[in-house]
């Protein structure tokens, strides 16, 4: 009756760590309510696969060889080998994305390319720190603020770091309303981030929206190739809301198609969180990283729109600048909270989601142009 | 020293990239508008 305990004795303290972490997880999804959808698959993936001789994910058998498991086959299949996991998912993330406040005040787009310098900030950070370059422009890609984005550049560099890189990209996200304000307070006065701005909108036409999502795809093809998987399919996902024929299309993929993708992709996510991998200093320093890359891509904003208000009449509220990181729509409210906090007649939450919706740009081209870019170095 | 002096390539490359897409979508959203100011 030896085999009853096998898996007891088996067990080892990284796999207990790993338990207390998926625990963990599993707590903030449910009690704090932090990124549900996706780090309760997480944690409670994180304790499955770490079960010892568990059938969920590969496992050598005496006599019988290699038995495969459902987690790592998924991750095999809609990862690993394709990237469609992540990549469609972005169509359904595409059709949930109104581009109508930004086209109604495209300066705002400056903002989603500024604030995606914490993912490069970050990549020479961990350089520093002694991080081999794919898994350090892999930790940087934590600074897109996009869980998918985050998920396919490290696949596809080939990093060790998938499963922390994938935690650290949606705690982070979901902490956003902590990581933001102490950032933005850092570089603004009370005075800067007290600025009225006065929302105008001009009303868009359906043309307009409709040309939009292919003219960005056909751009970011051209210019920066690499970009167009990601761009491409969050575009067509756009392209799919606007063009007003495809409503049930829509529907579909803002509903049925992310929540199918959402359900798989963490729990597969948790397949790479194994107690070897996960349980050393590398995840530690990983999520210290992904913190830094927040920090930094905030920062990068709020200068970036101080450094516009030299040259432009119509002064920009500087907080505005730090939406332009993907985290949407959180960035967005905790702008226009921040906004209200120094002055309550102050309305920031328009322009906020205009430089968000940039930002959501923003992050694709640069995962995409991190992908073009990091192989040239490392053959 | 070789990956912090080609994170910074990356860096300044990247961020290049990035500008010059947005900024060339930002004349297509600028052209956009005043297509419909002209209608």
């Amino acid at each position: 009756m030896e085999f009853l305990i096998e898996g007891f004795a088996a067990t080892t303290w990284q796999q207990v760590v790993m338990y207390i972490v998926g625990a963990l997880l599993v707590f903030l999804a449910i009690k704090k309510k932090m990124e549900p959808s996706l780090l309760l698959p997480m944690g409670f993936g994180a304790i499955l696969v770490n079960i010892p001789f568990n059938g969920a994910i590969d496992q050598m058998m005496e006599g019988i060889g290699n038995v495969p498991g459902i987690l790592d086959w998924l991750f095999r299949v809609g990862i690993e080998a394709s990237e469609a996991m992540p990549l469609l998912l972005f169509i359904g993330i595409g059709a949930m994305i109104d581009f109508g406040p930004l086209l109604s005040n495209p300066k705002l787009l400056l903002f989603g390319a500024a604030a995606q310098w914490g993912i490069f900030g970050t990549i020479t950070l961990a350089c520093l720190l002694g991080f081999p370059l794919q898994d350090a422009a892999s930790i940087g890609i934590i600074g897109a603020a996009d869980g998918p984005t985050s998920i396919l550049v490290s696949q596809v560099l080939k990093s060790n770091f998938v499963g922390p890189i994938a935690v650290a990209a949606y705690s982070y996200m979901a902490l956003v309303p902590i990581i933001q304000p102490m950032a933005i307070k850092l570089v603004t006065t009370k005075k800067e981030r007290s600025i009225r701005m006065s929302y105008n909108p001009r009303s868009v036409s359906q043309t307009s929206k409709i040309l939009f999502p292919i003219i960005v795809t056909v751009i970011a093809g051209y210019v920066a190739p690499a970009s167009v998987s990601l761009v491409g399919l969050l575009m067509f996902g756009n392209l799919i809301r606007e063009c007003g024929v495809l409503g049930s299309l829509s529907d579909t993929a803002q509903t049925a198609l992310a929540n199918l993708i959402t359900l798989l992709l963490g729990i597969t996510v948790a397949s790479t969180m194994k107690a070897e991998a996960f349980v050393n200093w590398q995840t530690l320093m990983i999520m210290g990283l992904g913190l830094v890359a927040f920090v930094f891509d905030t920062i990068a904003g709020c200068l970036f729109a101080k450094l516009l208000n030299l040259f432009t009449k119509n002064k920009i509220n500087p907080m505005v600048g730090a939406a332009g990181i993907s985290a949407f729509p959180m960035s967005a409210r905790v702008i226009q909270k921040m906004g209200q906090a120094e002055d309550p007649q102050n309305h920031l939450l328009m322009h906020a989601i205009g430089a968000n919706v940039a930002g959501q740009i923003g992050s694709v081209i640069a995962g995409g142009v991190i992908l073009g870019l990091v192989p040239q170095f490392l053959a | 020293m070789n990956s912090v002096l080609a994170s910074l390539e990356i860096m300044w490359k990247g961020m290049a990239a990035i500008f010059a897409v947005i900024l060339c979508v930002y004349v297509a959203a600028l052209w956009l508008n005043r297509k419909k100011k002209e209608k």
